[in-house]
């Protein structure tokens, strides 16, 4: 009763919704980039909001079944075959025994994720199966998957095909080549000139390929400080955006420490995350800002989006 | 107590910033207040993270009750500060045995030369102090210790070493700290410490918590090879 990796992919892991409570004595809170397409994972097979994925990044991993199981992929467009037949996004996926999953690279996008019906069977660390990579910390997969690792699931399951599969469109925002990201005051924004401000908000900058699941380093044009003074450390956040002593900004991600040294001349609001955690090195981010009012707004916003499409998956998976 | 600045780091962190000043007076209310939303929560309360003088408190806007979570939030928080007791919290002291042999002390002959000091004269100036746990960040376990004499300040190094052993007791600038894991990072490393500043089977996996103290006491390298772990507390 499991997942067994054949070939690892670039970077594939456990996810979940993160590790919450351990900040104050280290711990990054880790858990997935995109939780739009994670938790639109989950609602395709029924699961629980938050049980853990696997997120696989970049170029993906080939995965034989070991056992009969529903599975569904989200987010990145990887060319998903399972024994050459080609897979969609946001649609349950019957699996046989000894059948074999084929990621390749991601084609839009970076990160694709898999929800196994029932979820994973593996032990939580502090609350979370979310694997740390950058500390090497988690459950019983502390950090990337290899070949030969064994993920067990919780509950075989046998099935007819699905019928239906949610609309492509709520992966839209992957295939965006422009990236358009609203962003709060950072806390220090008045160390920053007004030519640096108007510089962050009217010209591109890119994902660099150095970018990771702790930060996104972005090129564009340098933002430079007034004040010649440090900041002295305080919390920091996924969405974060800090700016070191050269000027290129720095997203943090999902991996966050919990405190920064660097400037923040912003914080980029939790709808438009998995937008920025979709682009590729190289496509054209255009920072706006963004009341907090609106960026609440949008939070309620999201949650009845998701709430009505568990109550759509719901009911489908009664008739199942 | 009364002009601390309320600030949206997001939508769902408040950071609370007690002013400029880094004194341990200052940090300890900090911890009082964490404490204090600890330990009856209000609704939302996710957790909170001290800094040096800053507390960040998380919360979901969306398990409040109200249009304006932010502005609730605030006044959730504002609600804990008149019963925080004034006098400080009862703070711990926790010995850690550190071993300056140049085998684990990568950095200390430099930290030395920089400040026209012996080796013995740091080692003596570091076990000296009592030092402050202003907060637990960068790593797991990692504490940032205030308390460091000036006369054995000493720039980070450089270049950042890709793997700091673990139990490694680094320098930077007017911080002293220590290294749970085998983690990169850029702090001068004058020794180590045989004692474990992380259990990951513990429910409370870091040996140290912020507002402790903690005092360095000198061991040879016969006492660090032959250290066995005791319990914890």
């Amino acid at each position: 009763m499991a997942l067994r990796i054949i070939e690892a992919g670039l970077q594939t892991s456990i996810q979940d919704s993160g590790r919450h409570g351990f900040q104050s004595s280290g711990f990054s809170i880790s858990g997935v980039l995109d939780s739009w397409a994670a938790q639109l994972a989950n609602i395709t097979v029924n699961n629980r909001p938050g049980e853990a994925v696997l997120e696989m990044s970049y170029v993906g991993p080939s995965i034989t079944f070991e056992a009969d199981m529903v599975i569904a992929l989200t987010g990145a467009d990887m060319a998903a075959k399972i024994d050459g037949r080609p897979i969609a996004l946001g649609k349950p996926i019957p699996v046989t025994t000894g059948e074999t999953l084929q990621l390749r690279t991601a084609r839009k996008g970076l990160h694709c994720y898999l929800s196994v019906k029932g979820g994973l069977n593996v032990p939580s660390f502090l609350g979370s199966k979310s694997a740390s990579l950058k500390d090497n910390l988690g459950g019983d997969f502390t950090g990337r998957l290899r070949v030969g690792d064994s993920i067990p699931i919780h509950t075989p399951l046998k099935s007819k095909p699905f019928s239906w599969q949610l609309s492509p469109e709520l992966f839209a925002y992957i295939n965006k080549n422009e990236k358009k990201i609203r962003f709060l005051q950072g806390r220090q924004i008045d160390w920053f000139s007004q030519e640096a401000i108007s510089r962050f908000t009217s010209t591109p900058y890119k994902s660099s390929p150095q970018s990771n699941r702790m930060g996104y380093q972005l090129q564009g044009l340098p933002l430079t400080t007034n004040k010649s003074k440090d900041l002295t450390t305080e919390a920091a956040a996924f969405g974060t955006i800090q700016v070191p002593p050269d000027g290129q900004p720095i997203v943090l991600m999902a991996e966050s420490q919990p405190t920064g040294g660097y400037p923040k001349i912003g914080q980029i609001i939790q709808d438009d995350l998995p937008v920025l955690s979709q682009a590729a090195p190289g496509q054209p981010i255009l920072f706006q800002t963004a009341s907090l009012a609106e960026a609440q707004r949008e939070l309620v916003r999201n949650k009845h989006s998701l709430t009505a499409l568990r109550l759509f998956t719901e009911m489908k998976w009664k008739e199942f | 107590m009364n002009n601390l600045a309320f600030f949206p780091l997001s939508e769902n962190a408040i950071m609370i910033d007690y002013g400029e000043e880094i004194r341990p007076e200052i940090n300890k209310r900090i911890h009082q207040l964490s404490s204090a939303i600890s330990a009856k929560p209000f609704p939302g309360f996710i957790e909170s993270v001290p800094a040096y003088t800053t507390l960040t408190v998380y919360y979901n806007p969306l398990a409040i009750n109200s249009r304006q979570p932010y502005e609730q939030a605030c006044f959730y928080i504002e609600k804990y500060l008149p019963f925080i007791q004034e006098q400080s919290l009862e703070s711990r002291t926790v010995h850690l045995p550190v071993c300056y042999d140049e085998e684990f002390a990568l950095d200390l002959a430099e930290v030395a030369d920089r400040n026209n000091l012996s080796v013995k004269e740091v080692i003596k100036l570091h076990t000296n102090q009592e030092y402050y746990v202003y907060f637990i960040g960068f790593a797991p376990g990692f504490p940032f210790l205030g308390g460091l004499d000036p006369s054995i300040a000493a720039p980070r190094r450089r270049t950042p070493r890709r793997k700091t052993p673990a139990g490694s007791v680094g320098i930077a600038g007017r911080q002293t700290g220590v290294y749970p894991l085998d983690i990169p990072g850029g702090w001068q490393i004058i020794g180590r410490t045989p004692k474990r500043l992380l259990n990951l089977q513990n429910s409370q996996p870091a040996l140290l918590q912020p507002g402790d103290q903690v005092r360095f006491q000198a061991i040879s390298k016969q006492a660090f090879l032959s250290w066995e772990e005791k319990s914890w507390h």
